[in-house]
């Protein structure tokens, strides 16, 4: 790697951080709007934000707190959906200052987020804790403010505007998988098969007794697990 | 909804942790790259399969009938493969489904 583009200045990283600010304030503009539609405490919803930092994560625990779902399946779903960030940890290590400490990481740490990740991977040589201490301010500011607008904005929308946003959350997440699915034939095969077994556990009888935070993890692990022995990833992944 | 509030911590809590967990282990556990295209694939996948299992038929049941929701499933999915924004698709299904339930 270039160690001559180390790249350690705060600013810069402020300066990077506000395209991905921008774009969260939209987003948890969303979350906090739904979470109070679900009759969430707007505080609750800026505590997941400022405590989580993770979109799908917090809409998935948005519905299984608002369904009072078990704490072990809270973990469980969390878990499997984030576990997409060790990945990115591990890549990200590789490209951080050799000489940082254990502590500074885990501060940075706790920012890794997809869109963070992508902008600090891309830069060219190695990056400093300064660097991404200001590439993490932006977004983790705007995702919190976001959060507290919707949630703000949430409370005075009449009831039939509350309504229709039931599917808001279920927008968000087509609109995430389908451009991915279409630009990917495993990623489609992935989804398909995920989408067959989530319905086959809601409709079977027998099958449909299994409770939501399972199901969800039974047939995401099936599904990824039956994509990644049909297409393995033998190149660079992210 | 009514949960108290030492549930509603305890399960802020948990999320909190579990999602630290899972950016701060790993480099704590191990110092190298995964190199297992498996393991590598399967991580790439797991994000998909999970909102895709979370979307349907979830999204039947998200709105006051299957109609209204059916309507906004097509507006998103057309929207979305024309890659709109994530908030343009959202707020599209939601216009889609509030105008869906006046009529029907």
């Amino acid at each position: 790697m270039d160690e001559s583009s180390y790249q350690n200045n705060f600013k810069q990283g402020l300066r990077d951080g506000v395209p991905i600010g921008l774009g969260y304030l939209s987003v948890s503009f969303t979350f906090g709007m739904m979470a109070v539609a679900a009759g969430m405490p707007a505080l609750c919803a800026i505590l997941i934000s400022m405590t989580t930092l993770t979109s799908a994560g917090q809409f998935a625990g948005l519905s299984m707190i608002v369904a009072s779902a078990g704490y072990l399946e809270i973990a469980l779903t969390q878990l499997v959906i984030n576990i997409r960030y060790s990945l990115m940890s591990l890549s990200l290590s590789q490209k951080l200052d050799r000489k940082l400490k254990t502590l500074p990481w885990l501060g940075i740490s706790f920012g890794i987020t997809d869109e963070i990740f992508a902008v600090a991977s891309t830069k060219s040589g190695r990056v400093g804790s300064k660097y991404m201490t200001g590439l993490i301010a932006v977004p983790y500011i705007g995702w919190a403010l976001g959060t507290a607008l919707g949630a703000l904005a949430g409370s005075f929308l009449p009831a039939m505007v509350q309504s229709a946003l039931g599917i808001a959350i279920y927008g968000m997440f087509i609109a995430i998988i389908v451009p991915a699915a279409k630009k990917s034939f495993p990623v489609f095969l992935v989804t398909a098969v995920a989408v067959i077994l989530s319905c086959l556990f809601r409709f079977v009888p027998g099958l449909n007794q299994v409770s939501g935070g399972f199901v969800i993890i039974i047939c995401s692990v099936a599904a990824a697990g039956i994509g990644s022995l049909c297409f393995p990833k033998k190149e660079e992944l992210l | 909804m009514n949960i108290p509030t030492s549930q509603l911590v305890l399960s802020v809590a948990i999320m909190a942790v579990v999602t630290y967990l899972t950016r701060s282990l790993p480099l704590t556990l191990f110092r190298r790259e995964i190199k297992n295209p498996y393991i590598r694939a399967f991580l790439e996948y797991i994000p998909y399969a999970v909102l895709g299992a979370m979307t349907l038929p979830d999204i039947f049941f998200s709105t006051s009938s299957i109609w209204s929701a059916l309507a906004g499933l097509t507006v998103a999915m057309i929207l979305s493969y024309r890659e709109k924004s994530l908030l343009t698709v959202a707020v599209a299904a939601c216009a889609v489904v509030f105008v869906a339930e006046r009529f029907l």
